[in-house]
């Protein structure tokens, strides 16, 4: 069975698609945040921005990215 | 206020800084970045407050909507180190995790706040007050990591040592709810907080964290001998943000001026501050 070209995945409780084999560095840059401070957890475990090209993102996974906002 | 007098060991001097753990300020206010109507007063404000320390909080990207003013566009991040917290988690892993995301952030950012964290493990939403269990937990996790734990918690002195012993770098009693206003509830188990954590210790720093709603109650936390206070909504929420932000710089030290220089005690009956030897007047009674 040939492999879909897109692999689904959660993005911040969204479902979102990307190209299978995107590096959770590519999908900071397809969501615009690339340059920007912006962490990022993929399955709740936390991969530090110099991980971030090497770590391939599957199909299913959960990821989140975060940034700092006004807090007390 | 209380009756009770405050028994804590005084430090040497009004200029001494707040030293928290590997870190070292002289300003012992710590402000909150949320909820200003908009960049500018939050950066005019914490600037009145002369303010070296303010939280953050770490929250998903808005990805799918169009992207609203950005806090790091306000915030100037060579002025402040930054603490990041945990506002919003209700378990200890949870707490583990954001405090781990914010620690990544402020390494990006190369700003000195990283590897500390304001520690909040909520137990309700309405109330916001902590889960001391989850506290305690999420502090061992965090000191294991590397953390210097800020932790908040009750006024509940049994709990203030507990988190104490389990590695924070500092307790963090709340005066009353979160954004309450209602300032310092119980000045009672301040105190008894204050001696708990600072037994044999007296430079462990104890910061009265949450509930204030004046200036009034910055002071009354600094003169119980709190080493600081942190707040947020006192000033965001306040009709003019940005003097109600200087006015809790000067109740700051005014309060730990106050503190450091000893209180009368309260007495039921009046002292006159005039001498009686030599009055001209009838006196009633004599």
């Amino acid at each position: 069975m040939r492999r879909l070209p897109l692999m689904r995945l959660i993005v911040n409780g969204t479902e979102t698609v990307a190209p299978d084999g995107t590096s959770v560095a590519g999908l900071v840059e397809q969501m615009g945040l690339a340059g920007t401070a912006c962490a990022a957890e993929v399955n709740r475990e936390l991969v530090p921005r110099r991980e971030q090209g090497g770590r391939l993102l599957r199909e299913g996974d959960t990821v989140e990215l975060v940034t700092l906002v006004g807090g007390g | 206020m209380s009756g009770v007098e405050v028994k804590v060991a005084p430090p040497m001097s009004a200029a001494a800084p707040l030293v928290i753990g590997s870190r070292s300020f002289t300003n012992r206010l710590i402000v909150g970045t949320g909820k200003y109507r908009d960049g500018p007063t939050m950066a005019a404000a914490l600037e009145a407050a002369a303010a070296q320390v303010v939280t953050v909080a770490v929250r998903r990207e808005r990805l799918f909507n169009e992207r609203g003013e950005s806090l790091l566009s306000s915030l100037d991040l060579r002025r402040y180190t930054v603490l990041p917290n945990t506002a919003g988690c209700f378990t200890p892993g949870d707490a583990v995790r954001v405090a781990e995301l914010g620690r990544e952030l402020l390494d990006q950012l190369g700003n000195p706040g990283a590897n500390w964290v304001k520690l909040e493990v909520l137990g309700d939403k309405k109330t916001l007050l902590p889960d001391p269990v989850g506290t305690i937990e999420a502090t061992r996790t965090l000191v294991a990591g590397g953390f210097e734990v800020l932790a908040y918690t009750s006024d509940d002195p049994i709990c203030a040592a507990r988190i104490k012993d389990a590695g924070a770098t500092a307790v963090m009693p709340a005066g009353s709810p979160i954004g309450s206003g209602q300032g310092v509830l119980n000045p009672n188990n301040v105190v008894l907080c204050l001696e708990a954590l600072k037994l044999g210790d007296p430079h462990y720093p104890v910061i009265v964290d949450a509930g204030v709603g004046a200036a009034s109650d910055v002071a009354a936390a600094m003169e119980l001998g709190a080493d600081g206070v942190l707040l947020n909504t006192a000033v965001a929420h306040a009709r003019d943000p940005v003097l109600m932000a200087s006015a809790m710089r000067h109740a700051c030290i005014a309060g730990r001026e106050s503190y450091l220089a000893g209180r009368i005690p309260r007495r039921l009956h009046a002292s006159a501050s005039s001498p009686w030897e030599g009055v001209v007047s009838y006196v009633p009674g004599e």
